[in-house]
């Protein structure tokens, strides 16, 4: 799985005004890979994820993208790179329709590959073909994750962001989700970069994960490893969900 | 079960009356004040007060009857025609439409057409006037105005109440340049389009990092600069004075309208002199700037800036991490709206011949904005159907003598305009809360077309 690095990111502090919410961060992506960042509420997961997408900016290190440093673009040069990314709260268009909200994604390449990539979105994720010309706001949690992560793979990224995905979904819902994220990865080899807080889902899924605590990454490791880690399994797993 | 209709209907009876005495208890102590005392002043220049009890009973009479009406019939009508629809499961929005709503933009466009000729034959030449120049131009300006602003408004969801400033900045543009220069209309109407959009983009910078409300305030605010340098330089403006003797639109430079000139459009034609035919050129002047802004704004909104412009609209933040540039994406409709409105305002320059500060003042950015929010934002036909109804409504106005009879001879129902207008508008969100048309044509199609009906959008409730 040791493909050659996609993102890296070096260092990097990242301020709100004068409050540090990330204190010398360092992750790496490869190609091909699930990579997932756990961690409990406010430890600053977020703040990466938004980090690498260039608002807020960070103040030092650097994030480098496919051999390219990034960390000073703006957050639509960024996607631009083809970084795709599934914000925390989705974030779908409401008052569009789900059609119209993939075409958004599909905006990059002017739509000259939209009809084809929606095939494929409905084919992963029926639900939305069967709420096409539906508005995103009236789709239940579940749909509207679909497509957020639908609009996101419009765009033909080389890496994906998720922020959250499970946030407010019931349990059978993840599972899907998590289980066409994987296929994704199985089948069309995208680098996928996950931030969960439902860790044991999200180690299960991953190749590799960091641990996130207090705007410093504490712990890195094999999702396996992660999973049978005493301290990991205190902090983030026992009376957890399983 | 007949015994418990009955009984309902008696218990809406005494809430209709209940409720009907109520409002007019609070029409009386609201309208006591201000309607039934009235000041002014005597002819020894001194101020003095008689009363209106007459008016005052009119209007404490018009809110109990209308709040006893609404309750005791309208209300239980509207139930029981909702509960009849919901028990045959037949949901409001049906597909089949009747002739008449199917071609309705054919008709109107066709209508619109032939307007100022069936105006002529039904009221006579001098007669036509009034219907040609105070409702039909009238209108077209403020449907251009609203559709304009609604590319602001309506598509990229940027909050400008200071929209009639770039209006005011076509119309001193054709007035000024014409005045000094002796430029044309047809080659300073795209000049005033320009220049407005140059302003346009001028606002839209300090403003890119606001939404909403502090956006609102910013505009309100470039809208009363623009109108107090209007007032305020006055070596160029004339300031209050205002620009007057404006040249008048040529037919395309060929024929001229004044009525000295030598290439004359009536003589040429031999027509008798009569300045209508003038309005009937402009007329159709304004109707093809309407048009074009219509066809502007559909085409855009298929193209990637205006479907960026609507997902601005819905949520900044995912745009960006979409890869769309939200800085020019908001600038290109502010630049876009602006241009419509200098287009707009150079026609009405040389409509009236005559520009001050006084056209330009905040009320009429209040009114666009009300036609456009009213129309249903985003919706071209809502919002010209909004613009007949409150410019139209507004012209009527003026014409209701009759009322005189009613309310006495120091009636002027003009005066009345602002209140009516804020009733229309109470009574419009109340029943279409959003808007005339409240349905939005989606842009993206896989096989068939199918409109998105309002019904399934969330407003508070459903």
């Amino acid at each position: 799985m040791a493909g050659e690095t996609l993102l890296k990111v070096q260092g990097v502090e990242t301020y709100y005004g004068n409050i540090r919410a990330l204190s010398g961060v360092d992750v790496e992506v490869h190609k091909g890979e699930i990579v997932s960042l756990i961690g409990a509420n406010g430890a600053g997961k977020s703040t990466l994820m938004m980090t690498i997408c260039g608002s807020p900016q960070a103040r030092t290190g650097q994030v480098i993208f496919d051999g390219e440093d990034i960390t000073k673009l703006p957050t639509h040069l960024i996607a631009r790179r083809r970084i795709a990314q599934s914000p925390e709260g989705r974030r779908i268009f409401p008052r569009m329709t789900v059609l119209e909200n993939l075409q958004m994604g599909a905006n990059l390449d002017n739509l000259k590959y939209f009809k084809e990539d929606v095939e494929k979105v409905f084919v992963m994720f029926p639900r939305l073909k069967e709420r096409q010309s539906q508005r995103g706001g009236t789709l239940s949690g579940g749909e509207q994750q679909m497509l957020s992560i639908g609009r996101a793979l419009m765009s033909r990224p080389k890496l994906l962001l998720l922020d959250e995905p499970s946030l407010g979904l019931a349990p059978l819902i993840v599972k899907g989700i998590f289980e066409a994220i994987k296929k994704l990865n199985k089948e069309e080899g995208l680098t996928v970069f996950l931030v969960e807080q439902n860790a044991f889902a999200a180690l299960k899924l991953s190749d590799r994960a960091y641990v996130m605590v207090n705007g410093r990454v504490t712990m890195s490791g094999s999702g396996k490893e992660l999973l049978a880690n005493p301290e990991v399994r205190a902090a983030y797993l026992e009376g957890g969900r399983h | 079960m007949a015994y418990t209709t009955e009984n309902n209907q008696s218990g809406v009876m005494t809430k209709a009356i209940k409720e009907g005495i109520f409002a007019g208890v609070i029409a009386l102590g609201m309208f006591l004040l201000f309607v039934g005392i009235e000041t002014y002043q005597d002819i020894n220049n001194q101020l003095v007060w008689r009363t209106r009890w007459g008016l005052l009973g009119v209007f404490v009479a018009v809110a109990a009857i209308g709040r006893f009406v609404t309750v005791g019939f309208i209300k239980p009508h509207l139930d029981s025609r909702k509960l009849a629809k919901a028990k045959t499961g037949v949901l409001e929005i049906s597909d089949e439409k009747g002739f008449f709503r199917t071609h309705f933009l054919k008709i109107a466009l066709i209508f619109l057409l032939c307007y100022p000729f069936l105006a002529m034959l039904i009221f006579g030449r001098q007669g036509s006037l009034k219907y040609v120049d105070n409702f039909g131009i009238q209108i077209l300006i403020y449907v251009m105005l609203a559709w304009g602003l609604n590319i602001v408004v309506g598509l990229a969801g940027l909050l400008d109440l200071g929209y009639v400033a770039f209006y005011a900045v076509g119309a001193y543009s054709y007035a000024l340049l014409s005045a000094h220069f002796g430029f044309s209309f047809w080659l300073l109407l795209p000049m005033a389009g320009i220049l407005a959009a140059l302003w346009g983009i001028i606002l839209g910078f300090p403003v890119l990092r606001l939404r909403g409300d502090y956006l609102a305030i910013v505009t309100l605010a470039f809208g009363e600069i623009i109108r107090l340098v209007l007032i305020n330089w006055t070596d160029v403006t004339r300031g209050t004075f205002g620009i007057s003797g404006i040249e008048k639109a040529t037919f395309f430079g060929i024929w001229s309208f004044d009525v000295g000139a030598a290439n004359n459009f009536n003589k040429a034609w031999g027509l008798p002199s009569s300045s209508v035919y003038y309005k009937m050129f402009l007329f159709y002047i304004i109707l093809a700037l309407c048009m074009l802004t219509a066809y502007v704004t559909i085409r855009l909104r298929r193209m990637p800036i205006g479907r960026a412009w609507e997902a601005l609209r819905e949520d900044e933040i995912a745009c960006r991490s979409l890869g769309i540039n939200t800085v020019t994406t908001k600038l290109t409709a502010f630049a876009t709206g602006a241009m419509f409105g200098g287009f707009a305002g150079s026609f009405f320059a040389a409509r009236q011949g005559f520009v001050s500060p006084e056209s330009f003042v905040f009320l009429e950015s209040a009114v666009i904005l009300a036609i456009v929010v009213l129309g249903g934002m985003g919706s071209l036909t809502g919002i010209a159907i909004a613009a007949v109804v409150m410019v139209g409504g507004t012209e009527l106005l003026r014409e209701m003598e009759f009322l005189k009879h009613v309310f006495g001879p120091d009636f002027t129902p003009e005066l009345y305009r602002m209140l009516l207008f804020g009733l229309a508008m109470v009574i419009v969100m109340l029943f279409k809360p959003r808007g005339f048309v409240g349905t939005r044509e989606p842009t993206a199609f896989l096989k068939e077309r199918k409109a998105v009906s309002g019904s399934f959008t969330k407003e508070g409730h459903g």
